[in-house]
């Protein structure tokens, strides 16, 4: 028999420490939907979605309570939206966006991710159509996440893109200004964007991928902080064991739930996303694993050093549970989704620019980060080109979710409930890169040689 | 087909005989026991073979988990597919 201890450990991982399987995403090829004409186009994107997804939510739900595990969310990612768009350059892509959204209430998920475009190089056809109708996309509808690729390190960075990027943010932001400026939360500018990727609201089904897939999103930071207090004083070499290993347990359960979902829907496996995802829950927090390892509070001088043995730990320890390994795989730092880290900004210990340093040693981005309602587009696009410039340089994904909460300043909240989270809106700093923004063009592609 | 059933919770007055009746009554053939009271708390865990089951795993989850609920103890019913993904390379 399985020893009464490990069996315990597990229990109590899932009742007390937050064990759960984020999300089952899968990924659906749309380009058999392509058509020049938009409604029939619709028809079709529609009509596989449902046919494709149709079991999903139940499907989910079944493994969840067969294997006793919680299975959070269930979600769709489909191919960039632009390359449909392209074959309908007269119509607003808005149509898509609206059939994703009544695809998505059929099926029962809660998010579809693929209202997107790579424009790391250049706008194709379609891409500039999609990227200017995302503040509206975003606005009239509940469940569609955007995202919007603009730089690679094989590519350089699309300055053009990022100052356009900057502008959809603010608009968007301005439009759902109601809704404590939700739109904004839905999307994503990316530099070397995954293509596999399950969590929302980056999340797109990649052109190299196959028809369809099933990609999970582990989670589980409550747990690795347990495992941390639990094991005591000991030095930074035990802690990054015990990391690897808890995240080695959180793996195995993602890697079963994904082999279980691929075989009960008859799709092939894609990936496990070795992602520690917080949520605003108490104890299910990143900034708390760092703090457990003794900083006083997260955004503390030692929280990038930190990070990166956290980020680097959970990642050997979930290379090995897992038979194939994608997506954006490392820690996030979404700061209105994680206990930890809106206690830091709101005491001021954790800043802007701390983050971006964090954000050079872990996935993703800036995330989920509320600044001031008088950002201008410009300021916006400076943030995004060195989040960009990160990736780039450091041959990662790097990604910038900003909220711009019009009509409010620093230091005052939004509040967007449920998985979004809440947080206080952080300072910015207010000098303008608007001339350096407005020149447009490409910053080239990096030197992959001479590293230093 | 395995399955371990685990109850943790205050030690009260025939736990042990409820959630076994329950089993008995579905088919399910009750193969291991291990069970400690400590300072008054209960833990059991049983290794129970499911593959004659008259009802849907599901099926067997709630009327256990509500069988606890009845008692003031926590009954977990899970597939042990997750413990050896766990804890066995």
């Amino acid at each position: 028999m399985i020893n009464s201890h490990d069996i315990l450990e597990t229990i109590n991982m899932i009742d007390n420490e937050n064990l759960d399987v984020r999300t089952i995403t899968m990924g659906i090829s749309l380009l058999d939907c392509i058509d020049s004409d938009i409604d029939k186009a619709c028809d079709k994107v529609y009509d596989k979605i449902c046919r494709y997804a149709g079991n999903l939510v139940r499907t989910g739900e079944d493994i969840s309570k067969d294997i006793g595990i919680p299975i959070i969310h269930k979600r769709i990612a489909v191919t960039p939206i632009a390359m449909l768009a392209a074959a309908c350059p007269t119509m607003s892509p808005v149509k898509f966006a609206k059939t994703l959204d009544r695809a998505a209430d059929t099926i029962g998920v809660n998010f579809v991710g693929g209202y997107s475009a790579l424009v790391h190089k250049g706008f194709a056809p379609g891409d500039y159509a999609l990227i200017e109708s995302i503040p509206e996309a975003l606005s009239c509808t509940e469940k569609v996440c955007s995202s919007v690729n603009i730089g690679s390190t094989k590519a350089g960075i699309n300055m053009d893109a990022v100052a356009k990027m900057g502008k959809v943010i603010r608009r968007t932001a301005e439009l759902t200004a109601d809704r404590d400026c939700i739109g904004a939360a839905k999307l994503v500018v990316f530099c070397n964007a995954p293509e596999d990727n399950p969590f929302m609201a980056g999340a797109f089904h990649g052109a190299g991928e196959p028809d369809c897939v099933i990609n999970v999103g582990v989670s589980g930071p409550g747990v690795v902080r347990a495992a941390l207090a639990k094991a005591g004083n000991c030095n930074i070499t035990e802690v990054a064991d015990i990391v690897k290993k808890t995240a080695f347990k959180i793996t195995r359960t993602g890697q079963l739930v994904a082999k279980e979902a691929s075989k009960r829907l008859s799709v092939p496996f894609g990936i496990v996303d070795l992602s520690l995802a917080p949520t605003p829950a108490i104890g299910d927090s990143v900034a708390y694993i760092l703090e457990e390892m003794g900083l006083e509070q997260c955004g503390a001088h030692g929280t990038t050093a930190c990070l990166a043995l956290l980020n680097d730990a959970v990642k050997k320890g979930g290379v090995m549970a897992s038979s194939h390994v994608g997506g954006l795989s490392g820690a996030f730092i979404p700061v209105t989704e994680d206990a930890g880290m809106i206690e830091a900004a709101r005491s001021k210990a954790l800043s802007l620019t701390k983050l971006e340093a964090m954000t050079a040693v872990c996935s993703v981005g800036l995330d989920m980060i509320a600044i001031p309602g008088d950002t201008t587009a410009e300021i916006i696009s400076g943030i995004i080109a060195d989040e960009a410039a990160i990736g780039m340089v450091n041959s990662k994904t790097t990604a910038v979710r900003l909220i711009p909460a019009i009509g409010k300043k620093a230091g005052e909240e939004l509040n967007f409930g449920g998985l979004l989270g809440q947080g206080p809106i952080m300072d910015v700093n207010p000098k303008s890169p608007a001339k350096f923004i407005s020149r447009g063009g490409r910053i080239p592609a990096p030197m992959q040689s001479l590293k230093n | 087909m395995n399955a371990i059933i685990t109850v943790l919770g205050k030690d009260n007055v025939g736990i042990l005989a409820k959630v076994s009746n329950e089993c008995a009554a579905v088919g399910v053939n009750i193969t291991e026991v291990t069970q400690s009271v400590l300072q008054g708390m209960f833990a059991m865990i049983m290794l129970v073979d499911i593959t004659g089951c008259t009802v849907s795993f599901s099926q067997l989850v709630d009327s256990l988990t509500a069988r606890g609920e009845e008692m003031g103890v926590k009954v977990h019913v899970m597939h042990e597919d997750i413990f050896n993904a766990m804890h066995k390379i």
